[in-house]
């Protein structure tokens, strides 16, 4: 790696202020994406990942949420690197969408309902690259064409109510690229939509990214999603990373027993009539996520764990490198 | 992908403004209170071109004069005319409630918005005002305004707008504070938007609904409170005519039961009027959201 990462995140802490006490969502949290790359963030509802895509942009609610300690090292396009961490409100807010943008996980509802598709993708390229009317409105019927809506000239002049929910993920992803930004978040982009058009928008995605040589962080609970799409993966867990490493590697040797049994849990096309057969349940992992103002000391996974030992609880285990630069939160990892 | 109807094809490939037309001109009433209210705000504004007499000319020739080939709409008890009078008592009235509601309704917009992005203690702060000028009497507070702004047109319009915006400002709050957390608000600060972005471009539009039919229904209320005001020698001073103050020589038994034309014009302009706004209104609403295509 020659290069350095486009998005360098080191020991990012983001705590919420609730009922008087500060209650951290994130902690310790090292990541990088580097150029051209897609890294997935997998977590439970609650573990931390969407709060991390928040924390980058700035965009933790005010008063209750904060970046409290880290940086958040970011090479944009003009070549400069900042800490988005340091950044004012203002600063902040011209990165958003011109250098780094965002793709949400409702197409439904994260269009606005009174503006014509294409003037919504015109928007951003007027303001942030101080186009003009017309050449925006251009631009943003080759967008249309580039994330494969067919006709883009009709269909930039509709409301997002006149699109199917495929259509309008993919209208969202345009406007997303629309500054041609240097990292794309997406934050559970397919959520939302049914299997196929999933599978369309992931192939979609890779594409684009191919093409514009830009990084992505990818927000996800879905393995089979992340298996398709990711280089990298970070799993989350209680706020925490768990484990990190190369896809293939992190998923044929986890070495984390939750990244295990994350990946026991997910169904398999006909296994679960073999299962239903012998009367076993899917498995699952036993217990539920700690709650994050109250949470276990040392390995916030070790009351769930079966390896647990005493020394689990004494401290938080440090993330120790595997070999192959997977690294994982676990001091028994050798024994997984 | 390929295989649309022509007519969808069609109707699609219009910009927004055409189809905000097609949804306008579909609607029958809002046609009917255009076709009502063009006339009348044409004939308001060119009335000195086509009618010899002016509202204030007196002909004591002609004194509650009954509508006539000289004095169409008859004359009043001091022989004027009651056609200039009812021409130029729309002029007034209708400048008091269209300038009045569109200083209320930025006020009531500004005063939401800063309600609803500004944070709790804000928020509360400037809630609590509204309670409090929502508490205020209105009439005795129409009163002590009035009688501190003085009579005349500026003065009547700045108290009519200063009684009317607290309960716009407490839709607006309530309609941005649920924007503010819907997805494409979210989606466009992550693209960057700054807050009058945010609250210009998506606040308001989204909004327009609100705002056009509280316009609607405040400008009938307007021209009513001008009148009711003028009634109290503190609106629209006589000799200046307005609807208003027309209507008041009804209050005279005399007038009332005999001279019919002197209140029944203005008061028959007034309730036309209104009808054509409401109707008006109505149609605007529905040709701003793009939604009511399906129905």
């Amino acid at each position: 790696m020659t290069v350095a990462p486009v998005l360098d995140i080191r020991n990012m802490q983001t705590v919420f202020r609730i009922g008087g006490r500060d209650i951290a969502a994130v902690t310790d949290l090292t990541l990088t994406v580097e150029p051209g790359e897609t890294v997935a963030l997998v977590g439970e509802s609650g573990s931390g990942k969407s709060v991390t895509s928040l924390s980058i942009l700035g965009l933790l609610p005010k008063k209750v949420g904060r970046l409290a300690q880290g940086s958040v090292a970011f090479r944009g396009k003009s070549g400069e690197t900042r800490d988005l961490a340091k950044l004012d409100a203002e600063a902040l807010r011209r990165v958003r969408g011109n250098d780094i943008a965002m793709v949400f996980q409702e197409p439904m509802t994260s269009l606005n309902p009174v503006y014509t598709v294409g003037e919504q993708i015109a928007e951003p390229i007027r303001i942030h690259l101080g186009r003009s009317h017309r050449e925006a409105a251009a631009d943003a019927v080759r967008l249309l064409a580039d994330v494969g809506i067919p006709d883009p000239e009709r269909r930039a002049r509709q409301y997002p109510h006149e699109l199917s929910g495929g259509m309008r993920q993919r209208a969202t992803i345009a406007m997303a690229l629309a500054c041609n930004p240097s990292l794309l978040i997406a934050d559970e982009p397919t959520t939302a939509l049914d299997v196929t058009i999933q599978a369309q928008i992931l192939d979609l995605l890779a594409r684009l990214q191919r093409e514009r040589g830009m990084a992505m962080l990818f927000v996800t609970h879905n393995l089979g999603v992340v298996a398709e799409i990711a280089d990298r993966v970070a799993v989350m867990y209680a706020g925490r990373i768990v484990e990190t490493g190369r896809v293939a590697e992190v998923f044929a040797h986890p070495r984390h027993l939750y990244t295990k049994g994350l990946l026991r849990s997910v169904p398999r096309l006909g296994e679960a009539s073999a299962l239903k057969a012998a009367g076993t349940p899917l498995p699952t992992i036993a217990g539920a996520v700690p709650s994050l103002s109250n949470l276990p000391a040392g390995c916030s996974f070790a009351p769930r764990c079966p390896y647990a030992i005493s020394a689990c609880s004494a401290a938080v285990p440090p993330l120790t490198d595997t070999g192959d630069g997977q690294l994982s939160r676990c001091i028994r990892w050798q024994e997984i | 992908m390929t295989a649309e109807t022509p007519a969808t094809v069609r109707s699609a490939s219009k910009g927004p403004w055409v189809r905000a037309w097609g949804r306008f001109s579909s609607n029958g009433a809002a046609l009917a209170g255009l076709a009502i209210l063009v006339p009348i705000l044409v004939l308001v504004i060119s009335y000195p071109l086509w009618w010899p007499y002016s509202p204030n000319d007196i002909d004591l020739r002609a004194l509650n004069q009954a509508p006539g080939p000289v004095h169409w709409l008859g004359t009043d008890g001091v022989g004027r005319d009651i056609l200039a009078r009812l021409m130029q008592g729309g002029r007034i009235s209708l400048t008091v409630a269209v300038v009045s509601v569109a200083i209320s309704i930025v006020i009531g917009f500004l005063v939401g918005a800063i309600a609803s992005f500004g944070g709790k203690v804000v928020d509360n702060g400037v809630m609590r005002l509204v309670d409090l000028a929502m508490t205020l009497p209105p009439v005795i507070f129409l009163l002590v305004l009035a009688s501190i702004a003085g009579t005349g047109v500026a003065p009547t319009i700045v108290v009519i707008s200063l009684l009317s915006w607290p309960v716009l400002s407490r839709m607006v709050r309530a309609r941005l504070l649920e924007l503010r957390e819907r997805d494409f608000v979210v989606a466009a600060r992550g693209m960057g938007a700054s807050l009058p972005h945010l609250l210009f471009r998506h606040g308001l539009p989204n909004s327009i609904d609100i705002l056009v039919v509280y316009a609607t229904l405040q400008i009938a209320n307007a021209i009513l409170l001008e009148a009711g005001l003028s009634f109290l020698g503190l609106g629209i001073a006589p000799p200046e005519a307005s609807w208003g103050n027309m209507l008041n020589a009804a209050r005279s038994t005399v007038v009332l039961e005999q001279y019919v034309w002197q209140w029944m014009f203005p008061g028959g302009a007034l309730v036309l009027t209104v009808l054509a706004i409401n109707f008006l209104g109505d149609g605007l609403r529905d040709a701003f959201d793009p939604r009511s295509d399906l129905n």
